[in-house]
């Protein structure tokens, strides 16, 4: 059975007819055509299919596209429109967060998402959060280290934005 | 893998999704979250025929609090009570951080867990430690089930196939309570898990029997009195256990006395 539905992605939307027992996952990589979003382990182990939804990570081989119409998804795409690196994917090259770079996709995702509700984490909270994705070359720390540098980058950012508007 | 195939259906509101439930019949199922259910279809332990969605339905979501209950919407996600400032009955927000992970809990729901009744959630123990009640609706109207009541077996419930979960209520703060767990990931379901109430003089223990298992305690007196460190070799020697694969009984009845031990500090310091 074919159903019609429309998804907003990366603020574009799109009209679709397809199988409601579509997840979300591979609506946008075979229906949208947007392969940055990785499938890894399609039951929530692994975090590589990681998007925003509505501005919080989830697991997008657990979420029927059906279900999020109406939602504002967001893929690793949508951090480099230009094709520029953003700030954050800037700090995982410059520390070596990725190695294969399967998983890195769904860390950055990850890393977004928690970034923009929580702008001053711990690197303890930040070791908690890397934990939800699976990396099988990096070891974690670099990934956990270029979080870390993202954030603290982005607060010096706002704290001169902030100096400067009193000026 | 893939799911099967299946129709999908969008409730608006909780009457819509009970009438489709009644008019759909067993090869109807609900999601929600679809943090178990989801993973079950892609491996197609489950295979539906039809989806009842009622992640759109308003009003369904929400913590609201009068006087000393606190009444908790079916699809408020675990996300959502982790942030909420819940004072006096805190133990549930610090109790979020032992669902899965970040991403796991931006999506699931309270309902769906109580639903799911996975013999070691948090969400069942909780409800269970607490003496929640779950309010149903179904096509006679609603009711309330208590915790204690409501889990029958492992993934089974008290709920009818055409009833729908719409609320958690606790009735009562719970300011000296704690749920503390072990895995060997952090983030995956518990080996063990144990809540306690000092206040009630009740453990909860997930992972030792197909539901929630209670143990009452003897009464810990006073607010001013130590945590009863004594309950922990009380609970874990009441406990039938057996080996099982890679876990003997011996190993988990050592986690069943740490845990309790290790609940009952946190529950009196409250942290
Ligand atoms: C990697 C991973 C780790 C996890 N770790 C944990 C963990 O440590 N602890 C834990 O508790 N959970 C864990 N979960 C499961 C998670 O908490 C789910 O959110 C929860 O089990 C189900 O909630 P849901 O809203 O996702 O329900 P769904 O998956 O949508 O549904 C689950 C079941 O409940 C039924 N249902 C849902 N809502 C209702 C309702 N309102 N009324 C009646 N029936 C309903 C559905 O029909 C289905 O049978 C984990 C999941 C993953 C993928
Ligand atoms: S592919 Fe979604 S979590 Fe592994
Ligand atoms: S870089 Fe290879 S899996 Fe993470």
């Amino acid at each position: 059975m074919i159903q019609l539905m429309e998804l907003t992605v990366n603020g574009e939307r799109h009209d679709l007819a397809i199988e409601p027992r579509r997840t979300l996952v591979d609506v946008l990589r075979h229906d949208l055509g947007l392969t940055g979003t990785h499938v890894g382990c399609e039951h929530g182990i692994c975090g590589a299919c990681t998007v925003l939804v509505d501005g919080a990570p989830a697991r997008a081989c657990l979420i029927f596209a059906a279900q999020v119409e109406g939602a504002e998804i967001r893929t690793v795409e949508s951090l480099s429109p230009e094709g520029e690196l953003n700030d954050l994917q800037q700090c995982f090259s410059e520390h070596h967060g990725l190695q294969c770079g399967f998983c890195t996709p769904g860390m950055l995702m990850l890393a977004e998402g928690y970034l923009a509700e929580e702008p001053e984490p711990t690197t303890e909270e930040i070791r908690e959060v890397v934990a939800s994705n699976l990396c099988r070359c990096t070891g974690y720390q670099t990934i956990v280290e270029a979080i870390d540098d993202c954030a603290s980058r982005r607060r010096a950012a706002f704290q001169e934005q902030l100096a400067g508007s009193r000026v | 893998m893939k799911p099967a195939a299946f129709e999908y259906h969008r409730a608006r509101s909780v009457a819509g999704a009970v009438g489709l439930l009644t008019e759909l019949g067993d090869d109807a199922k609900v999601v929600a979250g679809g943090q178990s259910l989801v993973a079950m279809m892609n491996f197609r332990l489950a295979r539906p025929e039809h989806l009842v969605d009622i992640t759109h339905i308003d009003g369904l979501s929400g913590i609201r609090r009068e006087g000393d209950t606190l009444r908790i919407g079916a699809l408020t996600t675990h996300r959502a009570v982790e942030k909420a400032e819940l004072g006096d009955f805190g133990v549930l927000s610090r109790a979020m951080r032992w669902v899965g992970h970040l991403p796991i809990r931006t999506r699931g729901t309270v309902g769906g867990s109580i639903a799911h009744a996975d013999a070691t959630a948090e969400w069942c123990l909780l409800a269970v430690l607490l003496e929640a009640r779950i309010v149903a609706e179904g096509p006679a109207g609603r009711r309330e089930i208590p915790a204690g009541e409501f889990f029958l077996g492992p993934f089974t419930t008290a709920l009818e196939p055409d009833e729908l979960i719409v609320e958690l209520v606790f009735p009562r703060p719970a300011p000296r309570a704690a749920l503390t767990e072990y895995a060997d990931r952090k983030g995956d379901f518990a080996l063990v898990a144990a809540a306690v109430d000092l206040d009630a003089d009740r453990v909860v223990l997930g992972g030792v029997g197909p539901t929630p298992v209670s143990a009452d305690c003897p009464s810990s007196g006073t607010s001013h009195s130590r945590p009863p460190v004594s309950w922990a070799d009380a609970v874990a020697g009441s406990l039938e256990l057996r080996d099982e694969p890679g876990i003997s009984a011996h190993y988990r009845r050592g986690l069943v006395r740490t845990l309790v031990e290790r609940a009952c500090e946190e529950a009196s310091c409250g942290c």
